[in-house]
């Protein structure tokens, strides 16, 4: 279907420079300080694959490393299943759809550290709505700054609250998509509400969903500006984030070869576990 | 199904309720906000949104924004439409390799990147201006253009281009007067997603600025430690972020759900 034109290039080339210029240089830099170790003034020593092995071997590293994983796991176990059932029980067509997208899809556009101050002041233990709420309504004790459980369960809500609209929006435009017709069939066949999600709503949504769950991973693999300003990364080291904990050692220590190797070494296991998602998910397609 | 309403109704609330919280925080004195819980306010007062409508360094600090924002998706969907035709009609060594390697850009955290980007910028001499946080931003947005137009073109029949040719248009004739309308839904949703990422955007953006073009929510993260942390004003300062994402995302409100579902892996 597809003519091959070696002249395409030419088209691609544009998004080629202006990509490689923002992710080759940059990216070279990195390499450059990872293998190397300064005492200022411009001068370098060599210092091989050290802070390599100085990263990976520290418990700094693998804590940041555990608490980042079991953040992207929760927040991915919470928001898949709550997106779709969402996306689910919306209406198909009439007047309140675009009202609903609209409304829904707010809290992704409002700025990242907006979003954390946001839900600081929603969470302030006397003042803020949420907070007052729990400590004065239901006689909860929460106060986020002293109670490592309460700022989990704070980032974690704040995550679904910023994102579950993402899964939402992904997986009605997959519902949408589905003919009439194959409900009416259903219908015919006296089929359960439950094999008309298994068996047509569900591998129908598959793609967007594949691409929900690639999204939601990488960005949450990635978080940095919410949680530090909500949390500040505390109580004590409780919600240091891997970005959190590269921005510390980079600019808080300016330890930049350690910081550069560290980066090196997350940006592999993102790549990894992205490739992996997607190597799952699309496996049933090549069979 | 009424039944069955009440799930997204529930869902709408629980989004509401913090950005509520911070608009009724943004009518309130400080005095008020720091006294005690209300719900409402009760001593009304727009005393906070006058602060940032009468302080340069406030309401420049929207205007910057919106600057590189505007500058960033413009860049963004003119370099990606040629590349996303390419990528949907045509083969050539390496497409798909290329296609790849943009979409991995995707998946670098901005945390690695802000160090280098600060060199890289202070290099070519484009530090704290509206460009270099536009062109830095095309790493995460131009990967995303090319992706979601890529798949709105897949949909468009190739026998068009080949009609056109026929018809005696030239390729950039074409291009312009017929391809790009007939995928305009496509450009528009694409652009609305540059928008939003380059909007929310913060710490690349806060990286590459010092004074002439620090966005606005860099103004805020400075008052909030330096001004005693004025919650209210804070607060308004949050409120006005908003709108420009609600305005942008009303225009785009019948094609969210489609463009979403467009973009293939």
């Amino acid at each position: 279907m597809k003519t091959e034109n070696q002249k395409a290039w030419f088209f691609v080339l544009p998004v080629l420079l202006l990509v490689a210029f923002n992710a080759l240089i940059p990216m070279m830099t990195v390499v450059n300080y990872s293998v190397q170790e300064t005492f200022g003034d411009n001068i370098f020593f060599w210092q091989g694959l050290d802070w390599f092995q100085q990263i990976l071997r520290s418990d700094r590293f693998h804590a940041a490393l555990g608490r980042q994983f079991l953040f992207t796991f929760l927040i991915l176990i919470i928001e898949i299943p709550l997106g779709i059932a969402i996306a689910l029980s919306m209406p198909r067509k009439g007047f309140w759809v675009p009202v609903c997208l609209v409304l829904m899809a707010l809290p992704m556009l409002i700025p990242w550290n907006v979003v954390g101050a946001m839900w600081n002041i929603f969470t302030l233990p006397d003042i803020g709505l949420l907070g007052y709420f729990l400590n004065h309504v239901l006689g909860i004790n929460y106060d986020m700054t002293q109670d490592p459980l309460a700022a989990w369960v704070t980032i974690i809500t704040m995550d679904v609250w910023h994102w579950t609209s993402l899964v939402v929006l992904l997986s009605y435009a997959g519902l949408v998509s589905i003919p009439d017709a194959y409900y009416q069939a259903a219908k015919i066949d006296g089929a359960s509400n439950w094999s008309v999600f298994r068996f047509i709503q569900l591998p129908k949504m598959k793609t967007v969903l594949t691409i929900a769950i690639l999204l939601r991973f990488m960005d949450s693999f990635n978080i940095y500006t919410e949680p530090f300003v909500l949390t500040g990364g505390g109580p004590g080291n409780s919600t240091t984030l891997l970005s959190i904990d590269l921005v510390k050692i980079a600019l808080g220590q300016f330890d930049l070869g350690p910081a550069a190797a560290m980066s090196l070494i997350y940006f592999a296991i993102t790549l990894l576990v992205s490739w992996l998602f997607y190597t799952v998910m699309t496996k049933d397609d090549q069979n | 199904m009424q039944k069955r309403t009440i799930v997204p109704i529930i869902y709408i609330l629980f989004l509401m309720l913090p950005i509520y919280w911070l608009v009724a925080m943004s009518f309130k004195t400080t005095n008020e906000i720091l006294s005690g819980f209300s719900l409402f306010p009760q001593t009304f007062t727009l005393e906070n949104y006058k602060t940032i409508f009468t302080d340069p360094t406030w309401y420049w600090g929207y205007i910057n924004s919106i600057s590189y924002v505007t500058i960033n998706t413009i860049i963004s969907i003119t370099v990606a439409l040629p590349a996303a035709y390419a990528f949907s009609r045509y083969r050539f060594l390496g497409d798909k390799q290329l296609f790849f390697w943009l979409l991995t850009n995707r998946m670098a955290p901005a945390a690695v990147f802000a160090l280098p980007f600060f060199q890289l910028y202070s290099a070519v001499e484009l530090f704290d201006t509206y460009l270099a946080v536009a062109l830095a931003h095309c790493l995460f947005n131009i990967p995303l253009s090319v992706w979601i137009l890529e798949g709105f073109m897949g949909g468009i029949p190739k026998e068009l281009d080949e009609t056109a040719y026929v018809d005696g248009y030239s390729f950039p004739r074409f291009f312009a007067t017929i391809f790009i309308p007939s995928i305009k839904a496509g450009v528009g949703v694409a652009a609305f997603f540059c928008f939003m990422f380059s909007w929310v955007e913060l710490l690349l953006a806060k990286t590459l600025t010092a004074v002439a073009a620090k966005p606005i929510a860099a103004t805020m993260t400075k008052t909030a430690s330096s001004a005693g942390y004025e919650l209210g004003l804070l607060a308004a300062a949050g409120t006005l972020t908003i709108i420009p994402g609600a305005i942008v995302i009303y225009f785009v409100r019948n094609y969210i759900a489609k463009g979403f579902a467009m973009g293939r892996v």
